[in-house]
């Protein structure tokens, strides 16, 4: 593989709390993250573990508070705003929410030319081709270019989004949860455009979301983020075979198996409680108080790192994976129970 | 003409029909707008309608009642013709209320956006200012600036200007720290968009509903204001015509002659009432979100 595209080396964001109650929010908590070309990375989490954060970290909608942040090699991590309209180009974001994620004033035209305007890589006649094009990409009919956002659909939305962050032809894509507002029928053919697309233009993205099987479908490598740390990263196929971490563990066993038969026969492991706070996070490791098969005081007293369990790049945070690479099943603990059992 | 280039135009002639049409199928947004042209058309041909000069009194005509032969809305005190002079007040009224409007739109807007999207020291120094002076009520501070800068018409717009400045520095900053969070204000960041295109273009553009409907109450209010100023004697000056300064030499005569009391109130009622409807109608056409 060439160069990375992305380096992201222990990234911080503190959120700092009003001053009365002191503390501070550590909502990323050292994350590091490579992303090489043309890779698609997941990155998953349940609500409130930083997944987001990270994503407006890389494009420096929020200030980092520690840590590096390399785009080609490039350090961009303190880079002025004006500095940072030359790598405009190569990071694009698509966001969550398809209702807010275009100007309501604008037809969808203008929302796609915006970019290649600010950036003058276009104009005039060249523009509107261009425009014409990227519509015709993401699979929009040309006479929506002169409708309004509330005219479309929330899946034309995000297509129109989508078209717009593909206009200044990025090399990276930061992709936060762009489905999960959608109905699932929808939710398929954006995530089908947005595969076919990055197979055709080639760019590296990060896909931030909390559905496993959106991420199993579009992703080369997974990431899984427990407050505000990454506790496990693998090539896809190994993550859904064979999770080390037992929080992965916990998270894929609480997915839905689109087969019944298979789905009524499965183990669950049911966590107890929320998701602590990041305010104030567990000592040692931060998921031992969740963790079906923690063993006291060792994972509460020493944070484990993240090391790589099996040789073949199997990164795991977690004290009770032996050296030879052997996970704890949490299958087997007691808390778990049969997923039709009470019911 | 390319194809292209004729598509573009046909969708831009049929987005004017359609907010046209959208406009005229609301009766009193209708009657609000040929209200305000028919006031504004008053206002500038005034001198070349008016029957008589509005200062030439003649005192052996004074108190003719409406409809008396040559005088259609009768004399005055002095003998001066009501008509010529309500003609001749609009313009006072019409300036003073559009000038003053604008005026508080542009400077208010401007620092609400500033306060709005920059936050930090900037915002609480113009959010306590603004608070100072929403703590005098309106006519108050208006009576007082235009009692300090002196009397003259001018000055009762700067007046009133300034008093209205806090409500729009309000509204725009509130509009502001909604929409700035909103995922296209993000996305314009995320693409390099300099400050002045996520503030005009992003930002602006997306509060301009309600600072329209603010507008469409602020010009009434303005036109009253100037109508008050004027009546207390600092704002317009006499000989100069003005609806208030009309009011305020009938008071005097309000038992024997009641019309002319009545004559430009009338007149402020209905140019208030015009804007007010106009604005209405507005506000509902130019939110491209509103139902047909």
């Amino acid at each position: 593989m060439s160069e990375n595209v992305l380096e992201v080396r222990q990234l911080k964001k503190y959120f700092s709390l009003p001053r009365s109650s002191g503390g501070s929010v550590r909502a990323v908590d050292g994350v590091d993250l490579t992303i090489g070309q043309g890779e698609v990375v997941g990155l998953v989490g349940e609500s409130g573990s930083g997944k987001s954060t990270v994503g407006k970290c890389i494009v420096r909608l929020l200030e980092p508070t520690e840590g590096t942040i390399r785009l080609h090699g490039r350090d961009i991590t303190t880079a002025s705003r004006r500095q940072l309209r030359g790598v405009r180009t190569e990071m694009q974001m698509v966001f969550q929410d398809p209702y807010s994620t275009l100007n309501p004033r604008m037809t969808i035209g203008d929302i796609v030319a915006e970019p290649m305007q600010l950036h003058r890589l276009a104009r005039g006649r060249e523009l509107d081709t261009k425009v014409a094009g990227l519509l015709d990409k993401v699979g929009l009919a040309s006479h929506l270019r002169h409708r309004y956002p509330h005219e479309l659909s929330g899946g034309q939305r995000q297509r129109a989004g989508l078209a717009r962050s593909l206009s200044v032809e990025p090399s990276l894509l930061v992709a936060d949860e762009p489905v999960s507002a959608l109905d699932v029928s929808v939710q398929a053919a954006v995530l089908n455009l947005l595969m076919d697309l990055q197979r055709d233009m080639g760019f590296s993205c990060l896909f931030i979301g909390h559905d496993l099987a959106t991420v199993e479908f579009l992703c080369d490598r997974v990431a899984v983020m427990y407050l505000g740390r990454i506790v496990e990263e693998v090539n896809t196929t190994d993550l859904f075979r064979a999770p080390k971490h037992p929080y992965t563990q916990s998270l894929l066993s609480a997915a839905v198996v689109p087969d019944p038969k298979l789905q009524r026969t499965r183990q669950r492991i049911v966590l107890q409680g929320d998701i602590p706070s990041p305010i104030n996070p567990p000592t040692g490791c931060t998921f031992h108080t969740r963790c079906p098969v923690a063993q006291l005081p060792l994972c509460s007293d020493t944070s484990p790192t993240l090391t790589d369990v099996t040789g073949r790049s199997h990164l795991a945070s977690c004290h009770l994976i032996t050296a030879d690479g052997t996970a704890p099943d949490v299958t087997l603990s007691q808390t778990t129970e049969n997923a039709w059992s009470k019911t | 003409m390319t194809t292209a280039a004729i598509a573009v135009d046909h969708a831009r002639a049929s987005r004017a029909r359609r907010l046209f049409r959208r406009f005229a199928s609301r009766p009193p947004a209708v009657v609000g707008l040929v209200g305000v042209i028919l006031v504004v058309l008053i206002a500038i041909f005034a001198p070349l309608i008016s029957p008589y000069d509005p200062a030439q009194g003649d005192y052996n005509h004074v108190f003719l009642t409406p409809f008396s032969a040559g005088h259609v809305l009768g004399t005055d005190d002095l003998g001066r013709d009501v008509l010529s002079r309500i003609l001749q007040g609009s313009r006072s009224s019409l300036s003073a209320g559009l000038a003053a409007t604008l005026l508080a739109v542009v400077v208010g807007v401007s620092f609400g956006l500033l306060a709005g999207y920059y936050r930090g020291a900037l915002d609480t120094i113009i959010m306590r200012a603004t608070d100072v002076m929403l703590a005098f009520p309106f006519l108050v501070l208006a009576v007082g600036l235009a009692a300090i800068l002196g009397p003259s018409l001018n000055n009762a717009i700067l007046a009133l200007a300034i008093s209205s400045v806090p409500g729009y520095v309000r509204i725009t900053r509130a509009e502001v720290l909604g929409l700035r969070e909103q995922d296209y204000v993000q996305a314009a960041i995320v693409n390099g968009a300099p400050d002045r295109v996520i503030l005009f273009r992003h930002i602006l553009r997306n509060c301009v509903s309600p600072l329209v409907v603010q507008a469409s109450v602020t010009i009434p209010t303005m036109i009253i204001g100037e109508a008050a100023l004027s009546f207390l004697g600092i704002g317009v000056q006499p000989p100069t015509a003005s609806w208030g300064i009309m009011l305020s030499s009938a008071q005097g005569y309000i038992s024997q002659a009641p019309w002319y009391a009545l004559i430009p109130g009338v007149a402020i009622a209905i140019t208030a009432l015009s804007f007010n409807l106009l604005g209405d109608g507005l506000r509902d056409i130019l939110d491209p979100r509103a139902t047909k």
